[in-house]
């Protein structure tokens, strides 16, 4: 048979599918070789990231655990938190008191979703302080919401005390039009990244709205590192 | 210099200077546009999709003899996809930070023309050696190309290198040069200085030999 007619002839059906799953054998060992050699250093920096950001909304906080809020109380995390149930940290100073809890929140911003972390304390039933978990919203402008001095003085002390019935917050958490702050629930936005400001508030509001309630009837129980 | 390590020079040099696929080929516009906010970014970007075209380059040229043509590109993206997997898990071990900031476009690096260009046009006909070269060089040409708008936007759109104040607090940051449109105005500059650089060069050598004479 000379070249040419071998050239024509079509590569056999085996010689494709040999070579297919020579490949991808290949490719799979690598590709589960990378996940287990990186998978420590992935969970650590995870684990990291989070408390880095937890540490910066609640200063006191030396260490943390991981709770979460169900219908049936407070329970620490184990495994995969349940459908319903609402994960949140709780922070605990040097001598093991609880410092402050922190909880994530997230509401649609100018680009994305901003999703927050946010400072809660159980004696002054305030916000204390916000650390930005992702976002994606326009550099210089909507970004300020982590750099602007004066909108995270709002986040120093925001009311966000229950009613009465212990069932919502007494006040909605709001962002205002930059200046028109009055009250101590309300949010000053930043001029112009106000939709970002709103944003942030919204986190707020819907994270605590539907966490405090389950969490503040039961905070005696986690008061003190177990 | 012997002329193999000449061969292997200009093989290196082809995708730095003459076929920069940033600034010649214009190719992987995406990533070039996107992820270029700053100069770190840019240049983890670089190197990524550096790696991811070494390491399939040289894959591709050891199999090149037993890939059958039929199933060729498939068995490429199989290929690139892997090696962007593993550059994905390392940059989530290495910094948290790097991965959200240049978020989607590590596992779009699958999709870069540059690498299926370079797998398809070279590596499935080269030895691994020559191969490899030529991928060093094409992701050395992608990682200045970032590089050089990663430079100017940085500088220019937020005041620092590197993450590192150049101008003090006074400077009032050219924000736009950080969004979209800044991409495409710094992109367009250095096009046209790579241009200007082309044409301009006969000149020169005519004013060389002249000095020469």
């Amino acid at each position: 048979m000379n070249t040419q007619a071998m050239e024509i002839q079509a590569t056999p059906t085996a010689a494709m599918i040999r070579t297919l799953g020579i490949v991808s054998t290949v490719c799979g060992l690598i590709i589960v070789g990378a996940f287990q050699g990186t998978y420590t250093a992935v969970q650590e920096n995870k684990r990291l990231a989070t408390e880095r950001t937890v540490f910066k909304v609640i200063p006191a906080a030396k260490s943390i655990v991981e709770y979460q809020a169900g219908a049936g109380g407070i329970q620490p995390v184990a495994g995969e938190v349940p459908a319903g149930a609402l994960k949140f940290y709780a922070a605990y100073d040097g001598s093991g008191r609880l410092a402050g809890i922190a909880a994530e929140g997230g509401a649609k911003g100018y680009a994305d979703t901003v999703r927050i972390l946010y400072g809660y304390t159980p004696d002054c039933r305030c916000v204390v302080g916000i650390g930005v978990i992702s976002m994606r919203e326009t550099p210089g402008i909507g970004d300020k919401i982590v750099t602007d001095k004066d909108f995270l003085a709002n986040f120093v002390s925001l009311d966000v005390q229950l009613n009465a019935e212990l069932s919502g917050l007494a006040h909605e958490v709001k962002a205002v039009k930059h200046g028109t702050k009055t009250k101590a629930w309300e949010v000053d936005a930043i001029a112009g990244a106000t939709i970002t400001s709103r944003a942030v508030g919204r986190a707020i509001n819907d994270s605590a709205q539907a966490l405090l309630p389950k969490l503040v009837p039961h905070i005696d129980k986690i008061r003190s590192k177990s | 210099m012997t002329p193999a390590q000449a061969k292997n020079w200009d093989e290196f040099m082809e995708g730095i200077w003459r076929q920069n696929p940033v600034f010649v080929m214009v190719l992987g516009m995406c990533p070039t546009l996107a992820v270029t906010v700053s100069a770190v970014n840019a240049l983890s970007m670089g190197l990524a999709t550096t790696f991811v075209l070494i390491a399939s380059c040289f894959l591709v040229s050891v199999m090149r003899n037993v890939i059958p043509k039929e199933v060729r590109i498939a068995t490429y993206i199989v290929i690139i996809a892997t090696f962007v997997t593993v550059v994905d898990y390392v940059i989530q071990a290495v910094s948290l930070a790097l991965y959200d900031a240049l978020g989607a476009f590590i596992q779009l690096i699958v999709v870069n023309c540059i690498i299926l260009g370079r797998a398809e046009a070279h590596a499935s006909r080269a030895a691994p050696v020559p191969a490899m070269i030529n991928a060093t060089g094409m992701g050395a040409g992608f990682t200045i190309g970032l590089l050089a708008l990663g430079v100017v936007r940085e500088i220019l759109g937020a005041g620092t290198l590197f993450g590192i104040s150049l101008f003090g607090a006074s400077f009032q940051p050219w924000v736009i040069m950080v969004l979209p449109p800044g991409g495409f105005f710094v992109l367009g500059a250095w096009l046209l200085v790579f241009a200007w650089w082309e044409r301009r060069k006969p000149g020169a050598d005519v004013a060389e030999v002249t000095q020469h004479a």
